[in-house]
């Protein structure tokens, strides 16, 4: 440091500097004692609530999340749905496109799943019929996607709040759709679509009725790695969002790419509606995206759009999910606590990344 | 004429929660903070001062309403504070990206609120069973005698303190903004940090006040709801949307406080205009209540063709600040 | 006696590195003068300057001001010291008035008293001849109207000595005559003022006297009186140096590139580029010169398909003989990639514009090419084994092929992007300052690179700021100055002084 610096002597002085690089088992290292204080920290709000000894809680997530073979499945369900919201966010965010928007493309994803249940699937053989399912819960997120991107290339919009807007404009949408929908009349839900006939829900395969979900989802994740990887077009958009002075230097159309990465990220996003919808709760509902938008946010974030770190996040987060929900209804308290631990374990993780990028350096001053 | 005076009384009733959220979320982003954590702050808030008031309610053998109400006050204000201090030291000291730590923060308050809601409503002997009535009457308290005035007493007058407390506070933010050293610097923080910092502001405090003094106002429309709207009582995410139409607000408001005001009766007004408008089926009924984020998107991008620099969000929102070591 | 001067350095030494910006310079300032601060680009004003306003911290060499020796840390003691420098990059907030941004960050009463900041800026700008409105908006003020912000909050602060960092370079004549007339008011009610600069005319226009330095070295102040242009230059440029660079006779010489009545405007507004017409041959190499921000940027983008053009033409020859013509002007740099004309360009904000930092050596060589390839998949092979090759030829220093070019230093990363532009065997080559940063033999390599491509039939451009290299490398030399073209030269023939009045503008008001 610089020696004329110092007004006093004998203070201690922290420094702080942006690190080169930094190793990968290093990285690793520093992101394992956040998951492991994050969970010291679950475990002193647990204790302090439940009053109960924390191994025997961290048995009950266990449990809660793996316990059964029906739990397990539910765990899957809920972390692939996770993954591939956050998959579909990838594109956007590579290009430095703030998508919030994700709860409303769902919304909209699902509502077109649900709209062909009710309306067309009864009328066509499974396998088309869950294609449509597919095509229209896309063509819905492609449609919301692509609303603020226009905006944003045309206009320079601000993406955050326009994208944040439309997840209401959905919710609304849902609402009065619920209305047409309502099922029985007057219970204000929709309630399970084709409970009888099953017309455009998901089959079972190898036995369980999630595994189509599964297979989707690993699809999209493996076409969307290579996309952001290996096309022209995702080479276009990590320019574009790199530099819009490069990218016109090297001759690509930013607009065109804005349009066409959001029309991408909100098919995805639609096609996870699709996933709840007809593959899951067969159901319409305001809580179908139930925030999972915005945690995906995070989990392609923390991930840095890996998407091996992407799956292991999903994982981890919807373990502790679904584990905390199961010690909720044990200890009696309501399952609402997921969502505390949740957001515990994101403080931690999310800080974590300062003390990846940054060194500090802690040292005395002499006189 | 009653059914306008009615009219006119909910939808203050509705704007008091938001204009609360959107002046705390105002002095935040003029800070260059985009703070989403907003509407989980305000859950905090709110079931902060239901707890507050209800375990002293539970401990006092005779509650006075005075006492519960500011013992809920403080609550609130603490836990909102408790709440932006997440926020600041994640984004400002660590560094974090502001949407994600928003987000998370969001997630985070709104399971806060309807745990500890929802768990307080059980020891109270089940759901909407939890009442801090004693405490809910001091805020629900009105002046005597001028709220009896026709017409103008029940326009006027006919609401709690906290309605009153939204507008001045407000008031006292656009005040502080426009005419004060203090606010001048703020502005300049949220503008271009760089600027600020090479004049000698302490942009990392400024931005630490901003966002915490952000919170706490944002967490009195919690307590609002919590007591004078729902009258001491919970109802696990009948807060609802609400804490995001205050981030809507601001944009309407175009970043002034004092149009957050009648922003705030507009947003109100919007969200229950749907009552009013007759011969509407429940279901376009529905598409109404979408009417202030359609109004809000709008503002938008006619804000967003530059008319006018003053009305443009402030140019660092979103982006973290730190000074290059030379 | 030391009375008279405000501020004396005494052999300060500053070092970045390995680079000595600026090596034992003396100099005084006396109280109640104009000294002007002569040099070219790099040769250490700035640096100098911003040791007094505490910006930078000397490493060697004492700084004595108002007849104490003082320790400047920060800008604070700058200004406890009564100095205020007005940088060239404005701080300004756009949404403020001009009262507003004046008092930014002065302790004070909380109430803001807007009017007595009123009449105090109204005195101030009374006293001194500005022409200010405290009420007005940055945003609506011109770049003139923003100056005259920066120097009366400097006033209003208290401030004795100032300090203008090349004042003139954004200003039209007019508005140059007005400040010049602020300043010389402003002197003449006590103040003292340095002011940087490198137009030869304004030197002689304004100050009183005249330091120059050279490469970071002081080497000597006059008095304006005496000093003329010619002399002036001599000090500035020294004399000429020869480099080693192999230059070839222009061979198989045609006209490639030919511009016509060229004016285009930046994204401000400002006219930058006015009337320019030229051509440019294959086979040989044309310098552009000129003190930097005088159009050769928009220049080199307005041919590259990158700048909206105004008005005016810039063609393309393909072949001499039959004459086929492309307009380029009309042109993205897409489109002029899709037509197959090999058009290369190092531009100068390399990893702004030339390369993606965050992007590997080889993602980086694919940019202009990636959609060359068919399909929808981008071939990294052939990128690859072209970074191999640019690694190889080029020595470029990198842990691997992976490496983000962020992490490289600059003379590598230059390396890897002339390695692109080049390898494409162009029939035009743009540069624009390609040795900045690099050592000798990294600047060697590039120089012999250039002389390989006009060896090779290329038209190469290249802008640079040293004029000894343009003078040794090039074969004519193209002078920009206010963004117009104030003279074509042989480079074989021309001297030094001759393309730095040139580029002073000098011939203009000699």
């Amino acid at each position: 440091m610089d020696k004329h610096s110092k007004k006093s002597a004998g203070r201690t002085v922290i420094h702080m500097e942006k690190r080169d690089s930094i190793s990968r088992s290093k990285a690793w290292m520093i992101r394992g004692a956040a998951v492991l204080l994050s969970l010291l920290v679950c475990a002193i709000v647990i204790i302090a609530i439940t009053k109960q000894n924390p191994l025997e809680v961290y048995a009950g997530i266990v449990s809660g999340a793996v316990g059964t073979r029906r739990r397990i499945w539910v765990t899957v369900r809920e972390t692939v749905v996770l993954l591939i919201i956050a998959v579909g966010l990838v594109p956007a965010f590579r290009m430095k496109f703030w998508n919030i928007g994700a709860e409303g493309q769902i919304l909209m994803g699902g509502a077109a799943s649900a709209a062909v249940m009710i309306y067309a699937a009864n009328k066509l053989p499974l396998p088309l019929a869950i294609l449509v399912i597919l095509a229209a819960s896309c063509a819905a997120g492609v449609l919301w996607g692509v609303i603020p991107a226009f905006f944003k290339a045309y206009f320079n919009t601000n993406e955050t709040l326009f994208t944040l807007m439309m997840n209401y404009v959905a919710t609304q949408i849902i609402n009065y759709l619920i209305c047409i929908w309502e099922n029985p009349k007057g219970s204000n839900t929709v309630g399970v679509i084709n409970s009888k006939t099953r017309a455009g829900w998901f089959p079972k395969i190898f036995g369980s009725e999630y595994c189509l979900s599964v297979f989707i989802v690993i699809l999209v994740t493996v076409l969307v790695t290579i996309y952001m990887n290996y096309s022209k077009h995702g080479y276009e958009l990590a320019v574009v969002g790199e530099s819009t002075d490069t990218a016109r230097y090297a001759g690509i159309n930013v607009k065109k790419v804005i349009l066409r990465t959001m029309c991408l990220s909100g098919a995805i996003c639609g096609l996870a509606g699709a996933l709840i919808v007809a593959g899951a709760s067969h159901t319409i509902s305001t809580s179908t995206a139930g925030g999972r938008g915005f945690t995906a946010i995070i989990v392609a974030w923390m991930s840095k759009f890996n998407p091996a770190a992407m799956v292991a996040v999903s994982v981890f987060l919807v373990f502790m999910q679904q584990g905390s929900i199961q010690i909720a209804t044990q200890f009696g308290l309501n399952e609402n606590a997921s969502d505390i631990i949740t957001g515990i374990l994101l403080f931690f993780l999310i800080g974590c990344e300062f003390f990846v990028n940054y060194k500090l350096t802690v040292y005395r001053e002499e006189a | 004429m009653p059914v306008i005076i009615t009219f006119i009384q909910r939808a203050v009733g509705q704007g008091v929660a938001i204009l609360f959220g959107a002046t705390g979320e105002i002095m935040t982003e003029k800070s260059g903070n985009l703070n989403l954590g907003i509407p989980g702050i305000m859950y905090m808030g709110g079931v902060a001062g239901l707890l507050g008031a209800f375990f002293y309610e539970k401990s006092a053998k005779t509650p006075n309403p005075i006492a519960g109400m500011l013992i809920s006050i403080l609550c609130c204000l603490l836990c909102s504070l408790l709440g932006g201090l997440i926020y600041t030291f994640l984004t400002v000291t660590l560094r974090a990206n502001q949407n994600v730590v928003g987000l998370a923060l969001t997630t985070f308050g709104t399971g806060f609120g309807n745990f500890f809601g929802g768990s307080i409503s059980k020891m109270a002997g089940g759901v909407g069973q939890i009442s801090v009535k004693t405490t809910a009457s001091a805020f629900r308290a009105r002046i005597p005698g001028l709220s009896g005035i026709p017409v103008v007493g029940e326009l006027l007058f006919h609401y709690g303190f906290l309605t009153y407390l939204s507008v001045i506070l407000a008031l006292i933010c656009t005040y502080f903004l426009k005419r004060t050293r203090s606010g001048l610097h703020l502005v300049a923080v949220g503008e271009s940090p760089a600027t600020a910092d090479s004049a000698g502001i302490n942009v990392p405090v400024y931005k630490y006040a901003a966002t915490l003094a952000g919170s706490m106002i944002a967490g009195l429309g919690g307590l609002y709801f919590v007591m004078e709207y729902l009258g001491g009582t919970w109802s696990n995410n009948g807060f609802g949307d609400r804490g995001w139409l205050a981030v809507a607000l601001v944009i309407l408001a175009l970043w002034n406080p004092a149009n957050a005001i009648w922003g705030s009766l507009v947003f109100g007004a919007l969200y229950i205009i749907y009552i009013y408008i007759p011969g509407l089926s429940r279901a376009q009924q529905e598409l109404c209540k979408m009417l202030p984020y359609v109004v809000t998107i709008v503002v938008l991008i006619f804000t967003s063709r530059r008319n006018k620099p003053e009305n443009q969000p402030p140019a660092s929102l979103g982006l973290s600040y730190f000074r290059e070591e030379r | 006696m030391s009375e008279t001067n405000v501020i004396e350095l005494k052999n300060v030494t500053k070092r970045f590195g390995e680079v000595v910006a600026n090596d034992n310079v003396n100099l005084t300032l006396r109280k109640g003068e104009i000294l002007s601060i002569l040099g070219e680009n790099g040769s250490g004003k700035t640096t100098l300057m911003n040791m007094l306003s505490g910006i930078y911290f000397p490493d060697e060499g004492s700084i004595r001001v108002w007849g104490k020796d003082v320790l400047i840390q920060s800008p604070r003691d700058a200004f406890d010291l009564k100095i205020g420098m007005i940088h060239q990059h404005f701080k300004l907030i756009d949404i403020l008035t001009a009262a507003e941004n004046i008092i930014l960050g002065l302790d004070g009463p909380m109430r803001l008293n807007m009017k007595e900041v009123t009449t105090k800026i109204n005195e101030l700008t009374g006293k001194y001849g500005f022409d200010l409105n405290p009420a007005q908006k940055i945003y609506s003020m011109s770049v003139s109207q923003k100056q005259t912000v920066e120097i009366v909050k400097v006033l209003y602060r208290g401030a004795d000595i100032l300090i203008l960092d090349e004042p003139t370079a954004v200003l039209t004549p007019q508005e140059t005559d007005k400040l010049f007339n602020v300043l010389r008011s402003m002197r003449d009610n006590g103040k003292s003022i340095i002011i940087i600069t490198h137009k030869l005319n304004e030197v002689l226009e304004i100050s009183d006297r005249v330091s120059v330095l050279r490469k970071g070295k002081y080497i000597g102040t006059v008095d304006t009186c005496e000093a003329t242009q010619e002399s002036l230059t001599e000090m500035m440029v020294g004399e000429k140096v020869s480099l080693d660079i192999d230059r070839s006779n222009p061979e198989n010489v045609e006209r490639r590139i030919e511009v016509r009545g060229l004016n285009v405007r930046n994204n401000e507004g400002y006219h930058v580029l006015k009337d320019i017409s030229f051509t440019a041959n294959a086979g040989e190499i044309l310098g552009i010169a000129g003190i930097s921000g005088n159009g050769q940027k928009e220049l080199l983008e307005a041919i590259g398909g990158l700048q909206t053009i105004e008005s005016g033409e810039i063609l393309y020859y393909t072949k001499h003989d039959n004459n086929v013509i492309e307009k380029l002007h009309q042109m993205s740099a897409g489109d002029i990639f899709d037509l197959g004309i090999r058009l290369s360009f190092v531009p100068e904000d390399r990893l702004g514009m030339g390369l993606v930092g965050s992007m590997d050596i080889t993602d980086n060589m694919m940019i202009r090419s990636y959609n060359k390839s068919r399909g929808l998949f981008t071939d990294r092979k052939v990128p690859y084994n072209l970074a191999a090759e640019v690694v190889d030829k080029l020595d470029v220093v990198t842990p691997s092929l992976e490496t983000p070019v962020r992490r490289l230093s600059g003379g590598n990363v230059q390396k890897v992007l002339v390695g692109r532009e080049i390898a494409s065997a162009p029939r035009v080559l743009m540069v624009a300052y390609p040795v900045r940063g690099l050592d000798i033999n990294s600047s060697y390599a590039i120089y012999n690179l250039l002389n390989e491509q006009k060896r090779a039939g290329a038209c190469v451009m290249c802008v640079g700021e040293d004029l000894d290299v343009l003078l040794s490398l090039c074969d004519r030399i193209l002078v920009l100055s206010g963004g117009r073209v104030s003279g074509i030269v042989n480079a074989r023939t021309a001297t030094k002084e001759e393309v730095g009045l040139l580029m002073t503008g000098g011939k203009e008001n000699s």
